[in-house]
């Protein structure tokens, strides 16, 4: 029974040893943002500026059709900056020179990662709130009857699906210090194409049109829109909601288990450093 | 006991790719291109005792820095083992990780946070209370005569004497039993390299630190050391005290430069 208990502590310890180090990536992950503030103010405007002017298409047509594209760039700001922060966290430390320490600290890789997640969730959040009340003011919307609730659980559901993807590519830039950045852009450039973001799927060429089926966007789109455009209720969001949450279940352990691969072939050819 | 570093048979080899020029070198790129085998270290043995201090000698490209990285467990040898206080350096990382800490050539920060930010980052990584890393922090950067004003300043403000003397900082405030210095003086001005040298003799005293050093400054390891390995091209060519290495290749009263003059013909300036 004591033994059973001392390890219970232990266990305890361990985890909450573990939640301390995740939370130092994101701690140092807001030093940088305040340290940035200027081009966070820029980033932050331009995203602003960008959502209105996608919004203003729509104007002249009917408020559905504002919504609808409002809807799409403001997902799309939130979804893109989860996959960007996860996807470039082994650009930015290699930027900075700092790889090879956090690689060197004992801290497992998924306390690592963990930690950039829930800093980009944070940093998402708050940046996507600041551009919707930007957006609410600007084009004085009604979102009378409309279901946010089932709109934010979509939101959130889809940030396990696109932290997924963001650790399959967070390991381009392990495997090629020159390359695997622009890679990384690549894959969410054909993310944004294929998703329907501003537009619905069915416009796609036929043959491009499978991609958007296992893009966890695509079902986060469209339940999202469902929910705040015909106020469809939360319970009626579920095969949304579930195939988000199956391409979450299958990319993260993927994502880990390449991002572990990855690590591995790097320690092995010398490319853990600031170079490579 | 267990010796603190033990080192089996290390060997490591980089393929690094070839340019080639014209049309056959473009094909070459595409089918993947001609790699050059570059030996960075053969078949490294030795062995270091708790509290030593033992320096690894040797000119750019010998090794230095790849042995360093086998033992802090950020490269995979191709032949050998290697043993930290009796643990595995490839298959009890994490155990390994918590004994060891380094100072690079390059002090590796966010160069836009202030070193409180950067020691605090690491502190956390390391899981050092918080209380506990800032008195350590404090102590450290006061020893090393870093103003208290300095310690909230974006590093990016600082020189580069102060910037290595907050890496110091930073790879002590964990108590390493372990503690890696690879080239920690390598561009400082001549106090700031004599405050970190009287450092890096303080903390083995106090705390009974073992120190493997890498450098090609000849007098600061002649003067630090307990015993030297001269590496040239990946190999070790000569392994003992400073006395005694210049007792075997040189003259007792001479430098080690005499000695690596002997031991590979080369002259030192010229080799760095």
């Amino acid at each position: 029974m004591m033994s059973r208990m001392l390890g219970t502590g232990q266990g305890l310890a361990h985890v909450m040893a573990e939640a301390r180090a995740s939370y130092a990536f994101v701690e140092r992950n807001f030093n940088l943002v305040k340290r940035y503030f200027n081009w966070e103010v820029v980033f932050l405007f331009y995203n602003i500026i960008n959502t209105l002017t996608i919004g203003l298409i729509g104007v002249g047509q009917d408020e559905r059709t504002v919504l609808y594209l409002v809807i799409g760039a403001l997902l799309w700001g939130y979804l893109s900056v989860i996959f960007f922060e996860v996807s470039q966290s082994i650009s930015w430390e290699r930027w900075e020179g700092t790889i090879e320490y956090t690689f060197m600290a004992p801290v497992r890789r998924l306390t690592h990662l963990l930690g950039m997640c829930l800093f980009a969730i944070a940093y998402g959040v708050i940046r996507t709130a600041i551009v919707l009340v930007a957006v609410v003011l600007f084009f004085d919307l009604s979102l009378k009857g409309a279901n946010l609730f089932g709109a934010l659980l979509m939101l959130l559901v889809s940030s396990v699906s696109f932290i997924g993807l963001g650790l399959v590519t967070a390991v381009l830039p392990l495997m090629s210090p020159e390359r695997g950045s622009q890679g990384a852009h690549i894959v969410q450039g054909i993310i944004l194409l294929v998703s329907g973001v501003y537009y619905d799927i069915s416009v796609l060429p036929a043959w491009l049109r499978p991609l958007a089926y296992i893009s966890p966007a695509t079902y986060t789109l469209e339940g999202a829109r469902l929910a705040l455009l015909d106020g469809v209720g939360t319970l009626a969001l579920w095969p949304y909601v579930l195939k988000v949450l199956v391409i979450g279940v299958v990319s993260i352990p993927l994502g880990l288990a390449i991002f572990s691969w990855g690590e591995r072939h790097a320690m092995r050819t010398g490319k853990l450093k600031r170079s490579g | 006991m267990d010796k603190a570093l033990r080192c089996l048979g290390v060997t490591k080899v980089f393929y690094e790719h070839e340019s080639g020029g014209g049309a056959l070198g473009f094909i070459r790129g595409l089918m993947g291109g001609v790699k050059k085998q570059v030996v960075a270290l053969q078949d490294i043995s030795f062995e270091v005792s708790a509290g030593e201090i033992f320096g690894v000698l040797g000119p750019n490209g010998s090794g230095k820095s790849t042995l360093i990285r086998i033992i802090a467990t950020l490269l995979i040898p191709d032949a050998g083992e290697v043993y930290v206080f009796g643990h595995n350096v490839q298959t009890e990382r994490l155990l390994v990780r918590r004994l060891i800490n380094r100072v690079s050539v390059d002090a590796a920060f966010f160069k836009k946070l202030s070193a409180l930010e950067n020691l605090s980052y690491a502190a956390r990584l390391y899981g050092v209370q918080g209380s506990t890393a800032r008195a350590r922090m404090r102590e450290t950067l006061r020893r090393l005569g870093l103003a208290e004003e300095k310690l909230t300043v974006p590093l990016e403000d600082l020189s580069r004497g102060m910037q290595q003397k907050v890496a110091v900082a930073r790879a002590l405030l964990t108590e390493p039993a372990l503690l890696l210095l690879d080239e920690p003086t390598t561009g400082l001005d001549p106090k700031s390299k004599r405050e970190v040298q009287e450092f890096v003799l303080e903390v083995r005293e106090k705390r009974g630190t073992t120190v493997v050093l890498t450098s090609h400054d000849m007098q600061e390891v002649d003067r630090l050391c307990d015993r030297v390995a001269i590496l040239d091209r990946g190999r070790i060519v000569a392994l003992d005290t400073p006395r005694g290495l210049k007792e075997k290749f040189g003259r007792p009263e001479g430098t080690l430069e005499d000695v690596f003059f002997a031991l590979t013909g080369k002259d030192w300036e010229e080799d760095r």
